[in-house]
């Protein structure tokens, strides 16, 4: 059993008692909540005659639903009207704050809470939606949660949990240029499988960890759900400091030192015991994307999509399922793989970074012929600090399309889909059956870099050459 | 198709039902429930929308339509699969979805957390079994798609006639199940004292002060 992690200190100071069949409640520091998850929970607490316990601890955005051509009201979707007047409705029967269009504030959820300051280290953040696990880059304990669960969190700021294991995994060396976090993430679940989390929390660190930005944490841990892992997480450090500072609702001037000084005191300290480690080295890595329909059926740019025999035995009916719906053939290159459709944005790499690492590769070049690109960035915030350097105008030259923020492809909830069996090269975080809307439409994972490369390219190549040429 | 099966409510001590089956590892959560059923703000008509697409997909299957499909398993409360079941999203209009088209169980090799949270939430038990045995109840059960098959969630045993399996439930959710508290609201709520200490001792909420 684990023992002094950061997650052990964490779990044990929001501890509020033991349950009855053995589970934890456990307060909950941050809920962040969104149109797609929390109508329903509204609906039981009314039901119940409940309030909400803790208003001011819980934050809405509206992000699955919203068009990312024109976001003027009412939506064009009555459907996705009807959903965020209902969050606008809830926040303000409640007393919730909702950073809506046009506030300056709203976005994906998972990159407007870590950009206004409200994640922050030694948290426990909640919300209804699997990747919350991007939050644990801060050394918070963030999990998604059902709506039963959001339910519960309204009515009594806490949550029945079971603890998890800790696995740690170590990254020793440094990722090659034109790697990134992605491509670390996507090998670590290539590695260890999309069950091989599950029942654990992933503690990233060792040397690669350690050099890189807030960004990519945030890619990282966002991915570790992918791996079967319910949360994720990055001790802090002066790096996460440094990135919180001066943030809207990060600690104030006479906070701050003791606030630093607190989060100093949870870092998993070098007598810490963990249930498991793996250790991997960052510099193996190539550029990472995924030929199947799992997040774990990922390949380097310079690998074939594995034969059966290249499979172990339990993973066979998988692969020849993916291989049917990918239609794919085993043994071929994925590089040279034909893309129709190429997605930069979402959750996982829709913050300023990936949108700069994906221009400095569109930058002078053009979209092939007959691709369709487009770029949405993750938030307001992160689409004003796009346009004050003029990315948007390097990727509308380059033949993307630049649109306004939303979760967009990653899922079928809006207009931005798949037609078909289209091929998409994706910076999001699945490739399931179906996922980006269409039933036959297929999904390759890619860092933002590798999906400019593809979408200059028209097909799936190794953003390496363009970058050193 | 939606059966007029109660919801669970109170104690859960035992499902009994015809059984369908769903083969495959991974069945991800985006395939129990398509993204564009979403766009709802009750549960109440994702029933029918169960395995959408994967259903479409095998309309004209020369082997046969989607198991949801089947004449023999409509009014089925008891869901065979296999490993890593309702990986992916949080969504629990997954659960809801098969709640709604009639499951009141699900026996399988592994869950996804998340998912297996979400179905303990509704009262739906998630019980497993390893690998050779879950091959054998889907045998079994897709041998015979009359038969009744009972799980008794206190002993996590999987019966039909003759044939028994043993399967595990964590001693925890099987005394919730058994005790009618797998609703955690009420006992969470119950703690209004300790919440509010827990509230008082955490630094981030007191200015840091307290760090």
């Amino acid at each position: 059993m684990s023992s002094g992690t950061l997650y052990d200190k964490v779990w044990d100071l929001h501890q509020v008692a033991q349950l009855p069949g053995g589970s934890t409640q456990l307060f909950i520091g941050l809920h962040l909540i969104h149109e797609v998850t929390s109508p329903q929970a509204f609906a039981a607490l009314r039901d119940l005659g409940l309030s909400v316990r803790h208003p001011e601890r819980t934050v809405a955005t509206v992000d699955h639903i919203v068009p990312t051509t024109s976001q003027a009201r009412p939506f064009a979707d009555p459907l996705a009207e009807e959903m965020l007047a209902t969050l606008e409705a809830n926040c303000a029967e409640h007393g919730i704050t909702l950073h809506g269009i046009g506030s300056g504030r709203q976005g994906i959820v998972h990159v407007i809470a870590p950009e206004l300051g409200l994640t922050q280290p030694g948290m426990t953040v909640a919300c209804g939606d699997s990747h919350t696990s991007t939050h644990g880059a801060f050394g918070a304990i963030a999990f998604g949660i059902g709506t039963s669960q959001v339910r519960d969190v309204l009515a009594s700021q806490s949550l029945a949990m079971g603890k998890l294991k800790v696995r740690r995994i170590w990254v020793d060396g440094q990722l090659q240029s034109g790697v990134y976090a992605k491509d670390l993430v996507l090998h670590v679940i290539r590695t260890l499988g999309v069950k091989g989390g599950v029942g654990y929390a992933y503690e990233f660190a060792g040397p690669a960890i350690d050099a890189l930005s807030m960004e990519e944490r945030m890619t990282l841990c966002n991915m570790a759900i992918e791996g079967g892992a319910r949360c994720g997480y990055v001790n802090p450090d002066q790096v996460t400091f440094e990135y919180l500072k001066g943030r809207p609702f990060a600690p104030s001037s006479a906070a701050w030192d003791q606030a630093v000084a607190w989060w100093s005191s949870l870092t998993s300290g070098p007598d810490a015991v963990f249930d498991d480690e793996v250790r991997f080295d960052a510099a193996a890595i190539a550029p990472t994307i995924t030929w199947g329909i799992t997040p774990g059926q990922g390949i380097g740019v310079d690998e074939t999509v594995p034969t059966l025999e290249q499979t172990e035995p339990d993973e066979r009916p998988l692969a020849e399922e993916a291989y049917r719906y990918m239609d794919l053939q085993p043994g071929a290159p994925i590089a040279g793989t034909p893309v129709n459709v190429c997605f930069i944005g979402s959750c996982t790499n829709g913050r300023l970074s990936d949108l700069q690492a994906a221009a400095a590769v569109a930058k002078g070049r053009k979209v092939a012929p007959g691709i369709k690109a487009f770029v949405v960035p993750g938030s307001e915030q992160v689409a004003a600090a796009a346009e004050a350097e003029g990315l948007d105008k390097v990727f509308v030259e380059a033949g993307f399309e630049w649109r306004e923020p939303g979760c967009s492809m990653c899922l079928a909830m809006n207009p931005d889909r798949l037609e078909g069996r289209q091929i998409s090269a994706s910076s999001s975080n699945r490739n399931f059956k179906g996922r980006q809307g269409s039933a036959s439409g297929r999904t390759l994972l890619m860092s933002p870099a590798m999906v400019a490369a593809a979408a200059i390219a028209g097909r799936v190549s190794d953003v390496r050459e363009l970058l050193n040429a | 198709m939606t059966t007029a099966t109660p919801f669970p409510s109170g104690s859960i001590r035992s499902v009994s039902s015809t059984t369908v089956v769903v083969r495959g590892d991974d069945i991800d959560t985006d395939r129990i429930i398509p993204a564009r059923f979403l766009k709802c703000v009750t549960f109440e008509a994702l029933g029918p929308a169960a395995f959408a697409d994967d259903r479409t997909e095998l309309v004209n299957n020369p082997a046969g339509p989607h198991p949801f499909d089947r004449p023999e398993h409509q009014g089925a409360s008891i869901l065979l699969v296999n490993r890593n079941f309702g990986c992916g999203s949080s969504r629990e209009h997954a659960p809801q979805a098969l709640m709604r088209w009639g499951i009141r169980a699900v026996v399988g090799e592994s869950f996804a957390e998340i998912f297996y949270g979400n179905c303990l939430a509704l009262g739906i038990p998630c019980l497993v079994a390893d690998h050779d045995t879950m091959l054998a109840i889907q045998a079994a059960a897709e041998t015979e798609p009359a038969a009744s098959f009972e799980v008794d969630v206190a002993e996590a045993r999987l019966s039909c006639g003759a044939q028994s399996w043993q399967l595990d439930l964590a001693a925890g959710p099987r005394q919730m199940l058994a005790t009618g508290q797998w609703d955690a609201t009420g006992q969470l709520l119950a703690h209004g004292d300790a919440l509010h200490a827990t509230a008082a001792r955490l630094p981030y909420l007191n200015g840091f002060s307290a760090a």
